[in-house]
């Protein structure tokens, strides 16, 4: 118990009149970080569970890490494959290469938004929430490996100024941060968003990897499809995860890892999860059998950002529907609208992010109704008895 | 009373400020989306919406005790209509391209709150000298905002202002790109809501 009796020592300097009070919200947000906080309510009876938002969010963050992982070794290999040379880079040479793509987007993310955080923390004199940590890892992992930092910067930054913190900070946001921060990247940046150049990394870094020339394009499954010529990736690839696209959503068995802590854990609600696939094949089948798609519903289902969204981010427990009956609306929503705007909208090449952030936006109404319902049916049953 | 009496002042510079239409009413926001997305069209609007407001106030404010209440609203629509008509024929024949840039929105002064509010509010129930000092306030109060509006929208949007190319090629060659979310009407409003942000924080105390 060094770490904590370090931590004990240095507290004072921290307090109200210490040498390092302009820091105290750091050190409050590292040290229940560090440890769970042993405070407890003075008033009213509190029913306390051992686990805390910041235990959750360590959950979810080690539930993401396969999807990280995998989404390295994914950008190397895609430059290595795009170069022509997979047969001669062994594994380590395309993760670090990956590596050392994601790291600086990691880093920048974190800086800014934890940044951003403790400083408004500080400046209203709260504690720290630490709702970034699981964002500040999902926000580089939904956007192509290319995408410049500043622009990733300046994306955390409004999203967590303008989605989060304006409404109250962590736990009353409406809308999932790291899709709004997707989302303000899309509509302001689309051409270092979507396309066909943007996926694969084309720069050698620290001498790993190779250049590849300005002209190279490759586009993603749902790219494809949306300019009218079929995939030309195996089910195989799709499932396992090398294709081209967003950093961390191309594996579908990384995010299946993930899912399982996260629902063995009973952080994420299988209630939200499964509904989500049921309304992304429900819809991805009938848009099959009229014609409309022409490819079948297991591959509209692991292709694009559609599990990685189900399984991290429609789950989000802060915006999506409370209720129990609500959660299965919620997700059967998000996933149909989903396979709608990819199917329907020739603009959208992949509509998981706009299927969330709608979803986001009706969950309040659903919560609404379903507690309307229950009221007005409870209210039948006792006139009935009468 | 004087021409420039504290009360007159008053009327003329509390609309700029503390009783702004756009920051503190809450009015007239969705043309000061819709037209904000470069400078020049928001300057235009805001001198519209200033001429007309003015003048329309002047008009009811000299006739005020001549409407018959029943049908008030309609004779201040008649004489909007009628200014509203003047300066769209005028912007068509001075500023083409920018009155096609407004589009609709010049014609929509028309059902404009501001409008309709200072005529209901102030114009029926005061003398034309205020009534003209206050239409001028608020309209310069409302043209303020867009402007201020306009110019962050066009200079993050196009990199330009008033048409000029003001962030050099070289910072584009950086890798710098326009922000295109800024030309829509979606950032206008989270811009306006960052000026009524700084303007409460900074201006406004509530009472």
């Amino acid at each position: 118990m060094s770490l904590r009796k370090y931590l004990d020592n240095i507290k004072p300097t921290f307090e109200k009149g210490g040498k390092l009070h302009a820091f105290r919200s750091v050190f409050d947000g590292l040290e229940t970080f560090l440890y769970v906080p042993n405070t407890t309510s003075v008033s009213g009876t509190n029913i306390h569970d051992a686990i805390d938002s910041k235990r959750i969010m360590s959950f979810v963050v080690i539930a993401l890490l396969p999807a990280l992982l995998f989404g390295m070794y994914n950008i190397g290999y895609q430059n290595f494959a795009a170069a022509g040379k997979l047969a001669e880079a062994s594994f380590w040479n395309m993760f670090m290469f990956g590596f050392l793509a994601v790291l600086p987007k990691l880093i920048v993310s974190y800086v800014v938004g934890l940044g951003i955080e403790f400083a408004w923390a500080q400046w209203k004199g709260e504690e720290i929430q630490e709702g970034y940590l699981v964002s500040g890892i999902i926000i580089p992992m939904i956007v192509p490996v290319s995408c410049p930092l500043w622009m990733l910067a300046l994306a955390c930054a409004f999203s967590v100024v303008f989605v989060k913190e304006i409404f109250g900070g962590t736990g009353m946001n409406i809308f999932n941060v790291a899709v709004a921060a997707r989302m303000f990247l899309f509509f302001s940046y689309s051409s270092a968003m979507t396309g066909d150049r943007v996926w694969v990394a084309t720069n050698s870094i620290f001498g790993l990897g190779n250049t590849l020339p300005d002209t190279f394009t490759a586009a993603t499954p749902l790219g494809q499809l949306a300019t009218g010529s079929m995939p030309d990736t195996s089910l195989a690839d799709m499932i396992i995860g090398f294709i081209p696209g967003s950093i961390g959503e191309t594996s579908v068995i990384a995010i299946a890892i993930g899912a399982v802590i996260l629902l063995w854990t009973g952080i994420a609600s299988w209630k939200t999860m499964g509904s989500v696939f049921a309304g992304g094949i429900v819809m991805a089948v009938l848009f099959h059998a009229l014609g409309m798609t022409p490819i079948q519903w297991y591959e509209h289902i692991v292709l694009g950002g559609f599990c990685f969204g189900a399984v991290f981010m429609a789950t989000d427990p802060v915006t999506s529907a409370r209720t129990e009956t609500g959660k299965y609306y919620y997700g059967f929503f998000i996933g149909a609208l989903a396979v709608i705007v990819r199917v329907m909208n020739p603009g959208f090449p992949e509509g998981m992010m706009l299927a969330i952030f709608f979803g986001n936006m009706i969950a309040p109404l659903i919560d609404y109704c379903v507690v309307q319902c229950n009221i007005s049916r409870r209210a039948k049953r006792v006139t009935n008895e009468k | 009373m004087s021409l420039f009496s504290k009360q007159n002042k008053e009327a003329f510079i509390n609309p700029l400020n503390l009783d702004n239409p756009i920051l503190v009413q809450v009015l007239g926001i969705c043309s000061a989306l819709a037209v904000t997305s470069q400078l020049k069209p928001a300057i235009v609007m805001g001198l519209a919406v200033t001429i007309i407001t003015a003048f329309s106030n002047v008009i009811i404010a000299s006739i005020r005790k001549t409407i018959p209440m029943r049908i008030r609203i309609i004779v201040q629509l008649v004489v909007v209509a009628a200014l509203v008509t003047i300066v769209s024929q005028i912007l068509k024949a001075v500023a083409y391209d920018v009155s096609v840039q407004l589009s609709v929105y010049v014609g929509l002064i028309i059902t404009n709150c501001i409008l309709m509010g200072r005529l209901e509010a102030f114009a029926m129930m005061n003398k034309p000298w205020p009534s003209f000092l206050d239409g001028v306030g608020n309209g310069l109060g409302y043209a303020l905002i867009l402007v201020i509006v306009g110019a962050f929208r066009e200079l993050l949007g196009r990199g330009s202002l008033l048409g000029f190319q003001l962030i050099p090629q070289s910072v584009y060659d950086a890798g710098y790109m326009n922000n295109g979310m800024m030309t829509m009407p979606a950032m206008a409003l989270i811009l306006v809501g960052c000026v009524i942000w700084v303007h409460r924080a900074y201006f406004y105390k509530e009472k």
